[in-house]
């Protein structure tokens, strides 16, 4: 009934379960197997009748349930909605989907785990364990065919041959280097530049119109993005990355920096609103202090004292945008940022 | 009576397709080996299956999605049945991921199975990996499967990144913006790896195609060659198991592959399948359409990486912004730093088995699971190594424990930044003492017995309670465990009197194995003599 490998330890190891408990001496001898003791199932046919009733019927509930999976993919629409103590509200179809299929999968599993359980037999078995290492004979057989076939190669004797075999070797994998180096344009100075330009409108990135400074109050935080630059376009995404911009209007007297208050409009300040730390978007913004803060890893830059940080993980200030206002009195730009925005690089100095 | 062309004849269907197999494939040779393979049983031996069924449920469920899923950053307009996001700009990626939510009927349910067997995949691991540690079933012959099973893990971790960077939804764009500002940190190659990876500037319009590849076929290929080995050598080293009556480092005891094995086994698998599909039909997942697609100038508050990844996001969030600027460059210490240590967190769990081994010298085949206690100074580290991912995890939801709880973050960043130095110390001499104290405890029940609960009052009054005496298989089971003598480093001079040369790392193995199997590092098991004392005469109270 077994394989050799268990037959051949067992009388072993029965000898010792149902011989000798109290090995003499040691009071801590291994004492050998117990023998087995039998389940209710195996001394009583009704019982084991009970559980082969049970596995059955997990069995058939499957069943039941892949029926029901079926028919609920047919019944129920992909939109309905439902609220559903205590899960609130959920979609039907994928409510009564996960819950037929996983009924017909779990009465499965179960079915199988009680009759193996209940019905097989639970006699525990020793197998023995053979020692991973190969026997030294086999060793010494090994090292002495590798010895020939190396021999036989002439790879040791004939040195040219190992060696530029050994160059070859070495370079060919270059080409795959090569062929890396299209993955991405490099990134020569385009860190350093944005969309901003001297004479771009400010455009409010809510209603997509210029911002003149009446728009402005204090103690509102508002997004800009550069005039031209539409989210149709197809590097949006990079190009928004680098200009957005966050402004705030502050009492000039409670500009702290010099340098801002001479880059900002009657107390307009513009600054990325890309964060110094790892580059997400500022979103926070605290009208008594004028603190904003960013909610990835809660850096906090005071921006009416050139938005250095007063806490958290980034370690630079906020860039600034020098604006004006132009003749038809909308908010511009004077220039690009003079800094890299985002996150820090080696060659950002 | 029958000549062999009858039999063959009359052999049953079944057999006669296994002989055809066998005459190619050479089954029964195969099957004679394995097929009453003996398995132990434990409940902490199905850690590991949860993990290779999770896997299974994850490929199964990811070959569905990928053929809905479109791998493109194209722009799109959203006129799906998801009436808010109507009328929005959004990636094919974000867009197909939100038709395979709305629109194929049972494709919600797919991609929640496979966002939550993903996560229960990696905690599979992890918990698996712990199991592992803390047994010692990582030692000879076993230490390439430790290292099989942590690079599993590792994978995972990425795979599971890749996985849910791949709907280009507003959540997983900041974590792939946090990684792109981490890889820019690295000196001098960081800007341009950062380029090679995204194909010029961040997002530009390559990388959810790039991240599919490797999250479909790159990763999961080398994670199931490495789950294939990682079995292969299960079954070539048999399992290990605890120490008991006739369970030895010689044999494996159990119940054979065919039938019972395979029946829980088996049924195992959809046990958990069954348990991921109900938590799918019931708790959401990643609801993208509540996040909306990413834009680089947006972001939602409380945003939170998948739990496997949190540590990353503690180590980033309590670093303190240093920045270096010299000679034109920046060196960005506060990203750099948590960025190195994020793979040394990650290693120092994993050449632990290396450095155990060179300090024990052992090098005997190990097959019986230690019982934690029974290797105090293993366990104490384990528990610290523990201790100190879980501070990183408080780390990386500290905004989240602020808000809960009404603490200022600024008390939990520099809680996070002491404990992440001193709570693995604590932790480590906290369970070391515990470790020894259970020690005692098995020492004290072998030698005076259980205690029974019953009282027994004395002829002159006093109270005592009654010991029961073990059985043998007790006993056996609380001595069987082996230990230790430090290492020595030896005389300092030879027989001659010449000083002898001692190693630095010579001394520094001695002073480490003292501090392992040294006095008070371990409690000696009773002896035979002990117990005999004991048991003959005066012995019990
Ligand atoms: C270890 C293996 C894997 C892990 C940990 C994993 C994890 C993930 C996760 C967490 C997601 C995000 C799901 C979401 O909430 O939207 C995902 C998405 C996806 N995965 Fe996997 N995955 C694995 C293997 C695979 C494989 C083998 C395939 C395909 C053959 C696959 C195909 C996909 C596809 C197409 C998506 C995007 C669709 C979507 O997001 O709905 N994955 N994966
Ligand atoms: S990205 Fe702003 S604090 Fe980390």
């Amino acid at each position: 009934m077994s394989s050799q490998e268990n037959s051949e330890s067992l009388p072993e190891a029965q000898a010792t379960a149902h011989g000798a408990v109290e090995t003499a001496g040691d009071p801590f001898a291994d004492p050998g197997l117990p023998a087995h003791k039998p389940r209710i199932q195996d001394i009583d046919e009704r019982a084991a009748k009970r559980s082969e009733r049970a596995v059955a019927f997990l069995f058939f509930l499957s069943m039941v349930a892949t029926v029901g999976f079926i028919a609920s993919y047919v019944i129920f629409p992909v939109d309905k909605i439902v609220f559903i103590f205590p899960f609130g509200h959920v979609s039907v179809l994928n409510f009564a989907l996960g819950l037929t299929l996983g009924v017909a999968l779990f009465c499965i599993g179960a079915g199988a785990v009680h009759w193996a359980r209940t019905l097989m037999s639970d006699v525990e078995m020793p197998a023995e364990r053979h020692e991973i290492a190969a026997p030294p004979e086999v060793k010494a057989q090994v090292l002495a065919d590798f010895k020939q076939g190396a021999a036989e190669s002439g790879f040791g004797r004939r040195k040219l041959i190992r060696n530029t075999m050994f160059g070859a070797l070495a370079l060919v994998p270059l080409s795959g280097v090569m062929l890396l180096r299209d993955l991405g344009t490099l990134p020569e100075d385009k860190l350093r530049h944005t969309m901003w330009s001297k004479g771009k409108a400010l455009i409010n990135m809510n209603t997509n119109e210029p911002l003149r400074p009446e728009d402005l109050t204090v103690g509102s935080l508002t997004f800009a993005k550069p005039e031209g630059l539409e989210e149709t376009a197809e590097d949006f995404q990079t190009q928004i990355a680098k200009a957005a911009l966050m402004l705030v209007r502050i009492k000039p007297e409670d500009i702290k920096d010099k340098r801002e208050l001479e880059w900002s409009h009657q107390g307009i300040v513009a600054y990325s609103k890309i964060c110094t730390h790892v580059g997400c978007p500022i979103s926070l913004y605290e009208q008594q202090t004028h603190h904003v803060l960013c909610p990835c890893h809660q850096s906090t830059f005071d921006l009416s004292d050139g938005a250095r940080v007063i806490f958290g993980p980034a370690g630079h200030a906020l860039p600034q945008l020098r604006i004006g206002v132009n003749d038809e009195g909308y908010l511009e730009a004077l220039g690009d940022f003079e800094e890299p925005v985002g996150p820090a690089f080696w060659e950002r100095g | 009576m029958s000549t062999t062309t009858d039999a063959r004849r009359e052999a049953p269907a079944g057999e006669r397709i296994a002989d055809w197999a066998d005459g190619r494939l050479g089954i029964y040779s195969l099957a004679k080996a394995n097929m009453r393979k003996i398995f132990p049983d434990h409940w902490s031996f199905m850690l590991g299956e949860i993990c290779m069924y999770s896997f299974i449920i994850i490929i199964l469920t990811g070959v569905y999605l990928t053929l809905f899923f479109h791998p493109s950053m194209n722009e799109v307009v959203y006129d799906g049945s998801y009436v808010p996001l109507q009328g929005m700009h959004m990636s094919e990626a974000f867009n197909s991921t939100m038709h395979i939510s709305f629109d194929v009927r049972g494709g919600l349910l797919i991609r929640q199975i496979h966002h939550w067997a993903a996560l229960i995949f990696l905690a599979g691991m992890f918990v698996h990996m712990m199991r592992v540690f803390f047994t010692g079933a990582f030692r000879k012959p076993r230490e390439v499967n430790w290292l099989f099973g942590f690079l599993l893990f590792v994978l995972g971790m990425f795979t599971g990144f890749t996985g849910y960077s791949l709907p280009d939804d507003l959540l997983s764009g900041t974590g792939v913006r946090f990684m792109e500002g981490a890889i820019m940190s690295v000196p001098i190659v960081g800007t341009y790896l950062s380029f090679f990876l995204f194909g010029g500037e961040f997002p530009g319009g390559d990388f959810v195609a790039r991240f599919y590849s490797v999250h479909i076929l790159l990763l999961p290929g080398i994670m199931l060659g490495l789950m294939v080995a990682h079995l292969i050598l299960v079954f070539y080293h048999k399992h290990t198991q605890f120490a008991g009556p006739g369970r030895t480092n010689k044999n494996v005891v159990g119940m054979p592959l065919l039938p019972v094995y395979m029946a829980k086994a088996g049924g195992f698998f959809f046990l958990v399948f069954g348990v991921i599909a109900v938590v799918a039909a019931i708790a959401s997942i990643n609801p993208i359409w509540a996040i909306g697609p990413y834009r680089p100038d947006q972001v939602s508050t409380g945003a939170q990486p998948d739990w496997y990844m949190g540590f990353s996001e503690g180590l980033i969030r309590v670093m303190p912004g240093w920045e270096i600027n010299l000679w034109g460059h920046t060196l960005v210490l506060g990203v750099f730093i948590p960025l190195v240590i994020f793979p040394l967190v990650l290693a120092t769990i994993a050449v632990y088995p290396f450095i155990e081994s060179w300090i024990t010298g052992d090098k005997r085949e190990h097959h019986i699971a230690d019982r934690p206690r029974n290797a105090p100074t293993r366990t104490a580290f384990g528990v610290a190594w523990i201790t100190w991912y879980m501070v990183l995890l408080i780390g990386g939801g500290n905004d989240l424990w602020a808000t809960h709880f009404h603490l200022s973050i600024n008390v939990i960043t520099w809680f996070v930044r002491i404990a992440f130095f001193v709570a693995p110390v604590l932790a480590f001499v906290a369970t070391k003492r515990i470790c020894l104290g259970l020690q005692r405890r098995d020492a004290a029940k072998v030698l005076h017995g259980r205690e029974s609960g019953i009282i027994k009052r004395l002829p002159h009054g006093e109270f005592v309670e009654i010991h029961e005496p073990l059985d043998a298989n007790a006993r056996y089971k609380l001595t069987a465990h082996e230990q230790y003598k430090p290492a020595e480093i030896g005389p300092t001079v030879d027989e001659n009197g010449v000083a002898r040369k001692i190693s630095r790392t010579q001394k520094l193995r001695a002073k480490l194995s003292k501090g392992y199997f040294g006095e008070g590092n371990q409690i000696p098991k009773p002896t035979a003599e002990e117990y005999e004392e004991i048991t003959s005469g005066h012995g019990h109270h």
